[in-house]
């Protein structure tokens, strides 16, 4: 369908992640959570106030707020 | 001889739980990722031989990130311990591997205990452990650490590979980075450069990944060498953006991540169900974490655990309260009048009962976290809450610390102080640990209990969720103000995981409970009653001068002269009476002549005692701070026990228990401090809720304070926190005991 940012993604969508931008901590981090080209995802929820959001990957449950979510792009189907 | 083992894994694996299941320590069990911080060591004699075992803090990576990563790996280099014992979590296998390479890499012979397995079960995920342990090279042995089963194969397998050497692995990170890697690797070896402490490669690795860490130590080794090394960084840097616009550290963990899949593609893993559906936690969440739902859960969850606490707490609070007067009974007829009496219940039972009987409602408040936090509940609190404490400046991790502090009233400030260790950017972490003190810990909830008792016993719950608002609202609009003043910055990610949901077992919730109202049980019964023992010292001496008490000798002779005999023996018998306890029965009996005289005597005695207690030292060092505290609306007695609080918060409620038992008409009365208060002078509902906030507000205890100068690292820290709190909890309880005073009249 194409490509878009992970904080555009509805809830319940998938995706496969394109890409990672982020860089020091932040990269690093989102990173070691598997967070990584090639890998598939799903929006899980989105906490009451819109931010941060949950997604799975590789079967379990990773929170993410939203300003970093931006940092991932994501082919969604 | 003992082994040295370290215990290693992702935050929530089952750690916990397995090192009490194999050194038999009581240690908490929590479903919190990170909750483990500190290193536990313990031993473990078994058929396969004694280990020492040290838990390590659960992290995700070694990248030195966080805290817990620096301690961990800090450990692993500077112990050099023989083997790791690696907690994988067989339902989460390819995230908890991320770990385990970066284990092997570092050259540590390496035991992988895959944990979870009923879980994995049930998920419908099949592993092939023999395949697994042959493609990785390290033993690996499947564990269900919640009912202790592999624990014996577990032993024997790290028995029987304790004492080999590991090969460490060697990752290929595609040609641009090996290339470098091998160059790097050459310069490392060449100049013996931190290969003391490091594998030369693991050091080209971290400079590769900008770890600060090595960076800094790298430094400090040998700049030259430490600055061609960064040359040969910047270089592929630049030629991977230009090329690929990545970094080296994606591509680093991209091949990681690369190598472990490719091991578990080789038929290592097999989903028999969609491997992203965890059914009942996603439901569960669907609700809980609902957009409208989710908030009206929450405080409905919060709300819930006040009830609990309160309903179910009254019985046992009842009984020790009738315990303790007994006892206070007990010692009034079998001791002599004078100062031993006065030190064994004044300063003693009083003291010390006044604490403990306040333990059941503690330990119910403890057993209903305990079940939020073990279920994986707390995680969720922190994920809908993040966007709120983000606008003032903290993280969503910060609710940790304050629900361990006392944000859901009960806790304790110093284990929460401690909790700030998961926070990884110093300033929102150095924010958190000067904020939560404000929290409801469940040292000042005695104080809340008595007052709220006393003065607004029709609405007691909600009079103890309003504390609660009025401490959150406070320490997070301190925290913003900390935030934008003196330690201001950008903010940390929220990268976190949330954990499934968990029936939590009744043993672990136990332990739980146990070892934290054990932790208050302790206080109380250590530093209390010394404290205790020292505050009856200070209110009891140096005591009247001669002349003074014979002054109130000869008034009571005064007084008694002009009574008739008959009247003088049915107060008399009415003493000997009422040490037998039916105080008002015998009370109704007397004339009203003996009563009037009765009472006259009495208000003698009180006046006596009072003078007493405002010539000690206590009552000296109240009476000069009386002058200032009046416009917030304390009186002296008040001042002393608010002095005595910065020792320990409970001892608020001691203190004025052994000033009002003192100084009160009869201290042989066991009405509950609560009774005396409501009938004392210059008490009301004003006054209480003025101390109300005095308390929320005012200098943590001394031992809270030690722990913010041992986090914060420095001593500057904890006496801003007790210089800044003090002056702030004066200037808002004087806020609203003026304002109050005003609207009242
Ligand atoms: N079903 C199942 N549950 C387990 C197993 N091992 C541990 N648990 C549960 O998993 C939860 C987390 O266990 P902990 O021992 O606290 O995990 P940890 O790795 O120490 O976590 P942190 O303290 O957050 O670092 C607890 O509720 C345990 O009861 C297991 O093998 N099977």
């Amino acid at each position: 369908m194409g490509r878009i940012s992970l904080r555009q993604m509805q809830v319940d969508q998938t995706g496969t992640i394109i890409s990672v931008k982020g860089t020091g901590e932040l990269g690093r981090r989102i990173r070691d959570m598997g967070l990584i080209p090639g890998k598939k995802i799903k929006v899980q929820g989105r906490a009451p106030l819109h931010d941060p959001v949950s997604l799975r990957i590789m079967g379990f449950t990773l929170t993410l707020r939203n300003n970093e979510a931006d940092h991932i792009e994501v082919e969604v189907q | 001889m003992s082994t040295a083992i370290a215990l290693a894994g992702n935050p929530n694996s089952g750690k916990t739980t397995l090192f009490n299941e194999l050194t038999g320590a009581r240690q908490h069990v929590g479903n919190y990722p990170g909750v483990t911080v500190e290193k536990k060591q313990g031993t473990c004699v078994s058929d396969s031989g004694k280990f020492d075992i040290v838990d390590l803090p659960g992290t995700y990576s070694l990248t030195a990130y966080s805290l817990e990563e620096v301690v961990a790996r800090d450990f692993l280099v500077n112990e050099k311990p023989s083997m790791i014992v690696n907690i994988v979590d067989a339902s989460n296998l390819e995230r908890n591997l991320y770990l385990s390479v970066q284990f092997m890499e570092m050259g540590i012979p390496v035991t992988i205990a895959l944990n979870m397995m009923d879980v994995a079960k049930k998920r419908g995920i099949k592993i092939d452990i023999k395949k697994l342990s042959k493609l990785l090279n390290v033993p690996v042995v499947p564990t269900i650490a919640r009912s202790g089963e592999g624990k014996k194969e577990l032993l024997q397998t790290i028995a029987s590979n304790v004492n080999g050497k590991a090969e460490p692995l060697t990752i290929s990170y595609g040609r641009d980075i090996d290339t470098a890697l091998d160059e790097m690797e050459e310069i490392i070896q060449s100049s013996t450069f931190l290969t003391a402490r490091y594998r030369a490669r693991w050091t080209a690795i971290k400079y590769l990944e900008k770890d600060q860490q090595i960076v800094e130590s790298g430094k400090k080794e040998d700049m030259k060498v430490a600055l061609q090394l960064e040359g040969i960084v910047k270089k592929v840097t630049g030629h991977l953006l230009a090329t690929l616009d990545t970094h080296p550290e994606g591509i680093i963990a991209d091949h990681r991540y690369g190598f472990i899949n490719s091991v578990l593609k080789q038929n290592v893993i097999g989903y028999f169900q969609d491997k992203n559906r965890l059914q009942l936690s996603d439901k569960i969440d669907k609700a809980v974490t609902n957009r409208f739902l989710g908030p009206i859960i929450m405080v409905g969850i919060l709300m819930g655990l006040y009830k609990f606490t309160f309903t179910y707490s009254e019985i046992p609070v009842g009984w020790f309260e009738s315990f303790f007067g007994w006892i206070g009974g007990i010692a009034d007829n079998a001791l002599p009048e004078g100062h031993l009496k006065s030190l064994v219940i004044s300063g003693i039972i009083d003291g010390v009962g006044g604490v403990l009987g306040f333990v059941p409602l503690i330990m119910f408040m403890f057993l209903g976290i305990a079940f939020l936090e073990d279920s994986g509940y707390l995680a969720r609190m922190a994920f809908m809450l993040d966007r709120v404490f983000r606008m003032f400046g903290l993280h969503g991790s910060s609710v940790m610390a304050f629900i361990v502090s006392g944000g859901i009233a009960g806790g304790c400030a110093v284990p929460g102080v401690m909790a700030t260790r998961t926070l990884k950017s110093p300033k929102e972490r150095l924010t958190t640990l000067l904020t939560v003190p404000f929290m409801n810990c469940g040292a000042k909830l005695p104080v809340y209990a008595l007052l709220v008792a006393a003065f607004f016993s029709k609405n007691e719950a909600t009079v103890m969720l309003l504390i609660t608002l009025i401490s959150w609202v406070g320490a997070l609009l301190v925290a913003r103000l900390l935030r934008s003043t003196v330690i201001k910055g950008e903010s940390t990610p929220f990268v976190m995981e949330l954990p499934p949901y968990r029936m939590p077992t009744i043993k672990g919730i136990l332990i739980h409970t146990w070892e934290r109202t054990w932790q208050y049980i302790k206080k109380a019964g250590t530093v209390i009653l010394g404290i205790s023992i020292v505050l009856w010292a200070m209110m009891t001496f140096p005591g009247l001068p001669e002349t003074k008490t014979q002054e109130f000798e000869s008034l009571r002779l005064f007084i008694m002269s002009g009574v008739p005999a008959r009247v003088l023996s049915e107060i008399e018998t009415l003493e000997t009476e009422t040490i037998k306890g039916d105080n008002l029965k015998v009370t109704r009996k007397l004339s009203a002549k003996a009563m009037v005289v009765k009472k006259s005597l009495a208000q003698v005695d009180f006046d006596e005692a009072h003078a007493g207690l405002k010539n000690s030292i206590a009552g000296r060092i109240g009476s000069s701070l009386e002058g200032i505290t009046k416009f917030a609306g304390f009186d002296w007695r008040t001042n002393i026990a608010l002095v005595g609080g910065f020792a320990a918060k409970e001892i608020v409620v001691s203190t004025l228990g052994t000033a009002y038992s003192i100084g009160e008409v009869d201290p042989e009365e066991t009405t509950s401090l609560s009774d005396r208060l409501k009938v004392a002078e210059g008490w009301g509902p004003l006054t209480a809720f003025s101390l109300i906030i005095f308390t929320i507000f005012y200098a943590p205890c001394f031992v809270t304070v030690v722990c913010i100068a041992k986090e914060a690292g420095s001593w500057k820290w904890a006496a801003f926190s007790v210089v800044f709190n003090t002056v702030l909890a004066f200037g808002l309880s004087v806020l609203f005991y003026q304002v109050g005073s005003i609207v009242l009249t």
